[in-house]
């Protein structure tokens, strides 16, 4: 196992415990300003309607109110993928679209100002999912994108981004294949990942052309590329990260929110806060992306992948920023676990008028394996082969290979995960329980039980550059630069550990920077696991740096070379001459050294994530729980052990596993409303009801960063909806083909209700 | 008679115009009234402890009692101060996530070392409800069993599922209480 190392891999105290349990940690609505004004959108009703006229001058006329702005008052900054998408536009696109802005002194005065805005709308007919918008003749969302397919592609992955997946021959894959299985399966049921806490932001305009900008970001440094594209390359930008509330990948992005108090704030000359409501952020800020897969996957009578052929159709809502991203990341993933010489995959993003899609844990990787792996288990039913050595079979090992995000292809080099993935069957009693396939693992009564298994794992563990500074100081501490907002997952505390690690100084002695663009280098963001293998190459080469001209300092005093010194506790020696030593304090109380440290992307090293379930589902009510999950992993190296419990437990919420039982974000399919925008009426999993979990974490180390680690946090959540619906498709005996498998959909599959139970879409 | 009848309409118009209750052991009066340092009849105790008082560590995340994670304590039970109206609270004893130290030494309580010793949160977003709940429930029922624990938390959202981690922290308390009492 992993190396004795003095702190990593121990269970070492948040750097934040003690502000989180006292209640003084800040998050963005915490943080006070003087003069601070409280901005509010005024939201459409209409899923889809031109805006005729605003009358804005009852509101402007309220006392409190300092500037009400629609789309004829802002300047023309656009996002989205590709830039097209207004701020405040003059069209609508779903329900809940910014019309209009107010800022005022008080949240009251500027909700109350939101009523006496007069708006008339030219209401237009709405397409309120993929099929009513991909329809000849269907109402277009924009003028630009005929048809409602938003091209592919993101020029933040460069000019050949992935747009699906082309090799070798298909026909001659299927020609070889022993048995081929067609479907057609759907992740559409827009489980919410859901922070607790909603999306904001604080803007300080400057005249002429500069902003400060406070937000619940988990990205600080990206934002300011973000916005710079967004407010036309006009705007000197400077991001603040603190506190997140919880991200689970969503807060990458909080462009609109942000914007909003960009434009209040310079229409006002004060500093304007933007929060939004629970209900906002579940009905108004970016969900998950609708998936669904037609395709054909051939297979040999061993479980060899012969040809993969399909189209996968993604529904972005009214627009994209990322969903062009995860489409490409979410094809690549789908070669790492899908090992196969022939593919032709392709893929249509549709623009449809609800809520847009953004990005969330799983980033189109969770999507399309959700809707993909079902297929592939037809496969394999039709095989009969055991699933779990068909995954194990299929992903990839060394030697192997995958197209990833930019378009090229590369070599994988990282480790075997069959290791992990045996530990993890063996730990659930997997051989034991299998029976088949559409077959129970027992029956008690009106009880049955069934298994399930899913695998996942990325590339992006290396992705996007990251960069960080370490500074030493002659009183034997250290300070990192790095521009990281601490969302949950405890990476600010693990990066202060693999510093200490590097000089082999206590942890106390190690202090942090503010995440602000003003005062660090640039880093991408805690996003896609990157957060160990990419971000933390670039704390410990600043760390090694530093290190290595504190040596260069100090080896003419001690009469040796750089090479030949150690320090421990902030103290130089010689190696094997523990007298010959100086203490930090040798650089004198005027001078500081800083280390630079830059990690360049890597796409060669994957991380791997396998997911054991098993429900009993009740064949009376149609009733699904979750009993067990089992999570098996190779981390190569454990940095913090509670820190890791936490991530893996993540799995269940966060749109995870629960997503496949009973999660769901309702759209009223005729009038385009969201049914269960608030924690009420949104399903969450409760104390009350938690299954076994069990994490198989082994440490082979990995070719990675000096300490071998590999972030495993998002992929946590994305194997388990498509174990779910195998469990329970198996304690049937029959295919369910959606998510969530809620009491009706199960009671419909084993044929005790009709079709109609659910209303709406079949 | 008609002069015990306007006699109690001018006593409870004069209840109605103040409210004081006891914050972390201070205790505060306002006026009721819409104006800039009044408490208006809106009001939420979440708003008045996070706008008015001060206290950030009571979290706001459904602000419509549907999550927990504003929960204080309030004469000894657990409420949730997004839905309790701050003029509802008069003569009220309220405790904080931030009125959990030791008022002397400053100590941590407890429960809230015991959620750092088993890093019992990740975001940190629902930590104080979740101390809160668990606080007032081990109040009434020191020695639980790790079902009533559950049941007693049922309300707190935590998306991050630290769920499992705060168990483990409760019960920690419960057993070292009880290894105090034997
Ligand atoms: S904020 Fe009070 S219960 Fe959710
Ligand atoms: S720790 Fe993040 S919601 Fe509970």
């Amino acid at each position: 196992m992993g190396d004795d190392y003095r702190f990593i891999g121990k269970a070492t105290q948040r750097r934040d415990a003690v502000e989180i349990v006292t209640g003084t940690a800040l998050y963005l609505d915490d943080l006070r300003f003087q003069n601070l004004l409280h901005g509010k959108v005024l939201r459409s009703p209409h899923a889809h309607a031109l805006i005729k006229k605003i009358d804005k001058s009852k509101a402007e006329a309220l006392p409190g109110v300092k500037a009400v702005l629609t789309w004829q008052d802002i300047p023309d900054w656009k996002g989205g993928t590709p830039r097209k998408l207004r701020v405040l536009d003059k069209k609508v696109r779903y329900v809940g679209d910014a019309v209009a802005l107010v800022a005022a002194s008080t949240e009251e005065i500027a909700r109350e100002a939101l009523d006496l805005i007069e708006v008339e709308y030219q209401v237009l007919p709405a397409v309120l999912d993929m099929d009513s918008a991909l329809k000849h003749g269907a109402p277009l969302i924009y003028d630009e994108f005929p048809g409602n397919i938003i091209p592919g592609g993101t020029i933040a992955f460069g000019p050949n981004c992935l747009k699906g997946v082309v090799m070798g021959d298909v026909e001659k894959g299927f020609a070889e294949a022993d048995v081929i299985a067609e479907g057609t399966f759907g992740y559409e049921n827009i489980p919410n990942a859901l922070p607790p806490e909603p999306v904001g932001a604080v803007a300080m305009w400057e005249e002429p052309n500069k902003v400060t900008l406070w937000s619940t970001s988990q990205a600080p440094y990206m934002d300011k590329g973000t916005l710079f594209h967004v407010f036309n390359r006009q705007v000197e930008i400077r991001c603040i990260g603190n506190h997140v509330g919880g991200s689970f990948g969503t807060k990458i992005m909080c462009w609109q929110v942000q914007a909003y108090a960009v434009l209040l704030s310079r229409a006002t000359g004060k500093p304007v806060k933007v929060m939004f409501t629970k209900e906002e952020h579940m009905a108004a800020f970016t969900l998950r992306i609708g998936s669904r897969i037609h395709a054909r996957v051939g297979m040999k009578k061993d479980g060899t992948l012969t040809a993969i052929h399909g189209t996968w159709y993604v529904d972005s809502g009214y627009y994209s920023f990322t969903t062009q991203a995860q489409v490409a990341v979410g094809s690549g993933e789908l070669m790492i676990m899908a090992q196969c010489p022939n593919w032709d995959l392709k893929n249509i993003i549709v623009a449809t008028n609800r809520n847009a899609s953004g990005s969330t844990r799983g980033f189109g990787g969770q999507e399309l394996k959700c809707s993909f792996i079902p297929i592939l288990s037809l496969a394999m039913e039709k095989a009969a082969l055991d699933p779990f050595e068909v995954l194990k079979k299929n992903y990839v090992k060394p030697g192997g290979g995958y197209f990833w995000r930019d378009g090229n292809w590369y070599q994988y080099r990282g480790i075997d995960y069959s290791a992990a993935m045996d530990k993890g069957a063996e730990q659930f009693g997997w051989k034991e329980k299998w029976k088949g396939w559409l077959t129970p693992t027992a029956v008690n009564g009106t009880k049955r039980l069934g298994i399930g298994v899913g695998v996942h794992g990325n590339a992006d563990v290396g992705e996007d550059s990251a960069e960080a500074y370490v500074q030493l100081d002659c009183n034997g501490t250290a300070t990192i630069f790095l521009c990281a907002a601490e969302h949950g997952t405890g990476q600010k505390s693990n990066y202060a550990k693999l510093v200490a690690e590097v000089l082999q100084i206590p942890l106390d002695r190690i202090s942090m920077t503010p995440a602000d663009s003003l005062i660090t280098p640039f880093e991408f963001g805690p996003v896609g696991s990157r957060g160990t293998y990419a971000i933390g190459s670039a704390v410990i080469n600043a760390a090694e740096d530093v290190k290595r001209r504190l040596f260069e300092f100090v080896a003419p005093k001690l009469g040796a070379e750089p090479q030949d010194l150690e320090t421990v506790d902030g103290v130089v020696f010689v190696k094997g001459y523990p007298e010959k030593s100086l203490k930090w304090r040798a650089l004198g109380y005027d001078r500081t050294l800083l280390g630079h440290g830059r990690f360049e992307p890597d796409f060669t090293v994957c991380n791997c994530m396998m997911s054991f379930v098993e429900v009993e589902v009740d064949t009376e009510t149609g009733k699904v729980t979750l009993l067990r999950v089992v999570l098996a992993t190779d981390v190569g190296q454990i940095i913090d052990p509670q820190g890791l419990e936490g991530q893996l437990n993540g799995a269940l919420g966060s749109a995870g596993i629960d997503s496949a039982i009973f999660e769901e974000t309702i759209l009223n399919h005729s009038t385009g409303h969201i049914l269960n925008a608030n924690l009420m009426d949104y399903k969450w999993r409760t104390f009350t009801e938690l299954p076994a979990m069990e994490h198989v974490v082994l440490e082979t180390p990995m070719p990675t960063h000096r300490f071998h680690a590999v972030g495993v946090g998002e992929v946590a959540t994305s194997p388990g909806p498509s174990a779910v619906l195998m469990a329970v498709s198996n304690a049937v005996g029959s295919w369910l083909h959606e998510y969530p498998v809620t009491p009706d959909r199960v009671l419909r599959a084993i044929g005790k209700v009709g079709y109609s139970a659910r209303g709406g879409k079949k | 008679m008609t002069a015990n009848k306007s006699d109690r309409v001018t006593r409870e118009t004069a209840a109605t115009r103040h409210v004081g209750f006891t914050v972390n052991g201070q205790y505060h009066e306002f006026r009721v009234g819409s104006g800039g340092i009044e408490i208006s009849p809106t009001h939420t105790l979440s708003w008045t402890l996070r706008e008015v008082l001060g206290l950030m560590g009571t979290k706001v995340s459904c602000d419509s009692g549907a999550c927990g994670s504003c929960t204080v304590i309030m004469d000894g039970k657990a409420v949730l101060s997004c839905k309790v109206l701050t003029i509802e609270c008069d003569g009220k004893t309220i405790t904080t996530i931030e009125g959990l130290r030791d008022p002397k030494t400053g100590a941590l309580d407890p429960i809230q070392q015991s959620f750092i010793d088993h890093t019992a949160f990740q975001c940190g977003y629902c930590t104080p409800g979740m101390i809160m709940t668990a606080k007032a429930f081990l109040n009434e029922n020191p020695q639980p069993t790790e079902e009533e624990i559950k049941d007693a938390l049922s309300g707190n959202f935590c998306r991050c599922i630290s769920h499992y981690q705060v168990i483990r922290a409760v019960m920690s308390v419960v057993e070292k209480e009880g290894e105090h009492g034997r």
